[in-house]
């Protein structure tokens, strides 16, 4: 027998990784948008993402409506133990959303929608990170439901990773920028891009830190031995990725920094795996705690597995229409 | 438990993000069909002025659909953040519904969406127009699994109960899909979203009518629209009706209120048009009825019994009021374009239909009654089904998430402030569109290019810019 609630978990963790790496960039794209120059340079940002956004966004309701569908507890209880977040959240994409469409529509009041671009950009973006902080630092539950207070999610290390996923986001944004325009936008990319890793370099550290005295557990996990053979490959490809980011972006290559960066993102992404493992909502509920019945996980895999191949074919060809560089002067 | 203050706000803050959000799939489900209506007669005709009103509509598609995006996306967070007790037992059977919805349909309309918008020049005609036609098979997709999962909270079958009171899936998913209220549901909801999309292009295509009656897109939209509005306004009522039928089958309690029916009939039941359902009283006052066509409609027979709401625990009873008023005013609106269609018949008959103002007139003022007769019949259907969320089986006040009334309406009012001040301006912009009326001579892939252009170095934007763009107007004004 296939262990149902594992595949189911790693599927939601892909799904999550690719919602994070391809609306991360846009809305890291977001989060820098008032750095770039009003005209072209703005422009060409937004048209960079504009025909891939909504794609990118649906890998969300694919994480959040697979929680639910596959593991419905963890997502009854998540829910209501971050609701500021989740409606900060949703507000948020709700602003970058319309703006897309919006500023072209209204050229009056352009600056107002850029603003509300960047401006839920950035909610959206820390509401992520402090989402995720909320999860890993442990949720009260008690007889199937939340059972802490409304501020538990509002903590430093929330804030941490809150900030770390804002960074994060920024560098991926900067860095696909820096392979998809040309001339000073640029060069204003990779200064961005720069800087950005810089910041998500030190973030990281910091919230792996942090994990290690943040729960016992997390401790024993990374520091004692059988775990710490296979976790401590993860530290060491992320310092590599770090300092091969670094050189890419000073030696003025294009597209090798965001491929570090999607790097960067992989490796969290399996220290994360690593440090919560086998729980979903920590410290009490495991991913067979909350499981649906067998029935629905496997009819749901059924169509995972019809579906998810002909998803990611269609989504690469969209991309593949839309490759090459941006022009700033698109729109004369 | 949570308290009452907080259920009701929870309710109310549901009802008003799915409000808000079915607003414009109404409108994008029904639109998305006539694009590809539209773009397939002009890759059949090869006429510019279906490649002009593609272009026109397009432009309004992309800031409907844009705003239908991000509040469903809300709507996807709505179950677990106000309705976690719901979710954490209904999610063994909605739950893959709600997933395959993402799979099947949504990854579609988003992946094809951005060749549709800004593709033209880069793919070529053929597969443009295909991308098109995926968008539009998303759409319907969508309303497929989403409506599956609503009707089965109206009329749960296939499932089991576990020990903790978890609803579980039964052996066949197909009992659970294709549950009974399925089937009518979906026809009646697809129905009505082409309806409202026809009513707005009708409703666009007088508007320019009056302003110049040759004009020639104006008159290509009208007619359409008007065909439609004849062929389809007379379906949706047999819809409608065979809807109710199976509801009186399913759920009596709310056709007693949507009709009501206070008291049982044993010989009869009278159909009562207008009243003011009083339930303190358990009457309707003022009430003009005509006598056994209740009977008549429900049951085929003037004679045949009815009961009414007097045989159901007072604690089950719906709210009648709303019911009974939402009600009407769905059937008044589905009469009204009746008779709509119906004159546009006649006008054309007699070679009239591009120069009758009063069917112009009457066409622009009827132009938003889709959206109202939608929103009307979900209030029925929803309302309707309390004081249940999964019928018979599961109680909304035993749904609700253990939050704090403070907590709910704090993010109720900043759900109003948003949605009325980010889609007033969407509504806005597509109502300046529509008045600025179809742009003619749009250019659609340079000629002679067969398939893709695989120049390196091209430029999205710029290539897609004269073709799918719905960015070339505002280059226009400015
Ligand atoms: C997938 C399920 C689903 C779908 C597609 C809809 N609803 Fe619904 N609706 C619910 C699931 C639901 C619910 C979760 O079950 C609620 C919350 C509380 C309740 O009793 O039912 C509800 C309540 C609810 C209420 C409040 C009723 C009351 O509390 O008195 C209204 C007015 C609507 N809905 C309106 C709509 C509209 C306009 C929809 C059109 C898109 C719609 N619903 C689709
Ligand atoms: C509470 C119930 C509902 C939920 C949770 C929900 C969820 C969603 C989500 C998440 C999206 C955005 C998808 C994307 O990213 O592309 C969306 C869009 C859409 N939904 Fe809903 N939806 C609900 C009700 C409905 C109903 C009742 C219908 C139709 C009958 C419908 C039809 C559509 C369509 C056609 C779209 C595409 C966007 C558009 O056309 O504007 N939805 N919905
Ligand atoms: C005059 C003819 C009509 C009749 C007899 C009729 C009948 C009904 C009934 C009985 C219901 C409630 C079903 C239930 O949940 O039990 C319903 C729901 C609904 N109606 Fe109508 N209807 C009519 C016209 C229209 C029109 C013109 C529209 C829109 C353009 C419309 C849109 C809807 C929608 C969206 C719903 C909710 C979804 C559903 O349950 O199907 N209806 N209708």
């Amino acid at each position: 027998m296939i262990d149902l609630p594992l595949v189911w978990a790693f599927l939601i963790a892909f799904s999550v990784f690719m919602y994070v790496v391809m609306d991360g960039f846009d809305l890291g794209i977001g989060v820098l948008f008032p750095t770039f120059a009003v005209g072209g340079e703005r422009d060409s940002a937004m048209n960079s993402i504009a025909p891939v956004w909504d794609g990118n966004e649906t890998w969300l309701v694919l994480g959040g409506g697979g929680l639910f569908a596959a593991f419905p507890l963890a997502y009854a209880i998540v829910m209501p133990a971050t609701y500021p977040l989740i409606i900060a959240m949703l507000l948020g994409l709700v602003f970058r959303g319309v703006a897309f469409e919006f500023r072209w529509r209204d050229s009056a009041h352009r600056g107002f929608w850029d603003l509300a671009f960047a401006g839920g950009s950035l909610v959206a973006a820390l509401s992520q990170g402090m989402i995720l902080g909320a999860l890993l630092q442990g949720i009260a539950v008690e007889d199937r439901a939340y059972a802490g207070s409304w501020w538990d999610w509002l903590t430093p290390y929330t804030l941490l990773t809150g900030l770390g996923t804002v960074a994060g986001y920024a560098l991926l944004g900067s860095t696909w920028l820096v392979w998809k325009l040309e001339g000073a936008a640029q060069d204003h990319a990779r200064r961005m891009a720069v800087r950005a890793a810089w910041a998500t370099i030190a973030l990281m550290g910091a919230v792996s830190l942090y994990n290690v005295v943040l729960r016992p557990e997390y401790a024993e996990r990374w520091l004692s031995m059988p775990d710490l053979l296979w976790a401590a490959p993860i530290p060491f490809v992320t310092g590599l990725l770090a300092i091969a980011l670094l050189r890419a972006l000073a030696q003025g290559r294009e597209a090798a920094p965001f491929g570090c960066s999607l790097g960067l993102f992989l490796t969290g992404m399996a220290g994360l795996g690593v440090t919560i493992f086998p729980h979903i909502v920590p410290p009490s509920v495991t991913i067979w705690d909350a499981a649906a019945p067998e029935r629905s996980q496997s009819f749901m895999l059924i169509g995972v597995a019809i579906t998810m191949p002909l998803i990611l074919a269609y989504t690469a060809w969209a991309y593949w229409v839309f490759r090459g560089k941006v022009d700033q002067d698109g729109y004369h | 438990m949570p308290d009452l203050d907080a259920l009701l706000l929870a309710r109310i803050q549901f009802a008003f993000t799915v409000s808000f959000h079915f607003i414009f799939p109404a409108f994008s489900i029904g639109l998305a069909s006539y694009l590809m209506v539209l773009e397939g007669l002009w890759l059949k005709t090869g006429q510019q002025r279906y490649l002009d009103l593609f272009k026109f509509w397009l432009k309004i598609f992309a800031v409907a659909f844009a705003m239908g995006v991000v509040s469903g996306i809300v709507m996807s967070y709505q179950f677990g953040t106000n309705w976690a007790v719901f979710s954490d037992k209904a999610g063994p059977v909605i739950g893959p519904l709600m997933a395959y919805e993402v799979l099947t349909a949504f990854f579609l309309e988003a992946g094809f969406l951005g060749v549709m918008l800004f593709g033209m020049k880069k793919v070529g005609k053929r597969l443009h127009f295909a991308a098109t036609c995926m968008v539009a098979l998303g759409t319907f997709i969508s309303a497929f699994w989403i409506l599956s999962v609503n009707s089965w909270m109206h009329t749960p079958t296939g499932y089991e109960i576990a020990a903790n009171g978890q609803f579980l899936p039964g052996p066949s998913w197909w009992d659970i899909v294709f549950n009974p209220s399925f089937p009518y549901r979906l026809l009646h909801t697809i129905t009505a979203a082409y309806l409202t999309t026809a009513f707005v292009v009708g409703g666009v295509g007088a508007w320019h009518l009056l302003k110049d009656r040759t004009q020639p897109h104006a008159r290509t939209m009208f007619s359409m629209a008007m065909w439609m509005a004849a062929l389809v306004a007379p379906l949706q009522i047999v819809l409608g009706d065979l809807h109710g039928l199976n509801t009186l089958e399913h759920q009596p309690a709310k056709v007693m209120a949507m009709e009501g029916h206070y008291q049982s009939h044993p010989d009869g039941a009278p159909l009562i048009l207008f009243g003011i359902p009083d339930s303190e009283a358990g009457t309707v006052r003022y009430a003009i009825e005509i006598p056994k066509a209740s009977s008549l409609i429900l049951k085929h027979d003037p004679d045949a019994p009815l009961d009414g709401l007097d045989t159901i625990p007072p604690e089950d009873h719906p709210p009648v009021g709303i019911v009974f008023w939402s009600f009407r005013i769905m059937v008044g609106i589905g009469m009204a374009m009746l008779a709509l269609g119906m004159w546009s018949l006649f006008a054309r008959w007699r070679g009239r239909l591009y120069e009758s103002k009063g069917l112009h007139r009457a066409a622009l003022v009827m132009a938003p009654s889709g959206f109202v007769a939608v929103l009307a019949g979900w209030i029925t259907t929803e309302v309707g089904r309390q004081p249940w969320t999964i019928h018979g089986l599961l109680r909304t006040a035993d749904s609700a998430s253990p939050l704090d009334a403070p907590a709910v309406a704090t993010s109720l009012a900043a759900f109003v402030v948003v949605y009325f001040a980010v889609f007033g301006a969407g509504v806005w912009y597509i109502l300046r569109l529509m008045a600025d009326g179809v742009q003619t001579g749009e250019s659609g892939p340079s000629s002679g290019v067969a398939g893709p252009i695989r120049a390196a170095g091209i430029t999205p934007a710029a290539q897609g810019m004269d073709a799918g763009d719905p960015r070339e107007a505002t280059e226009t004004e400015r």
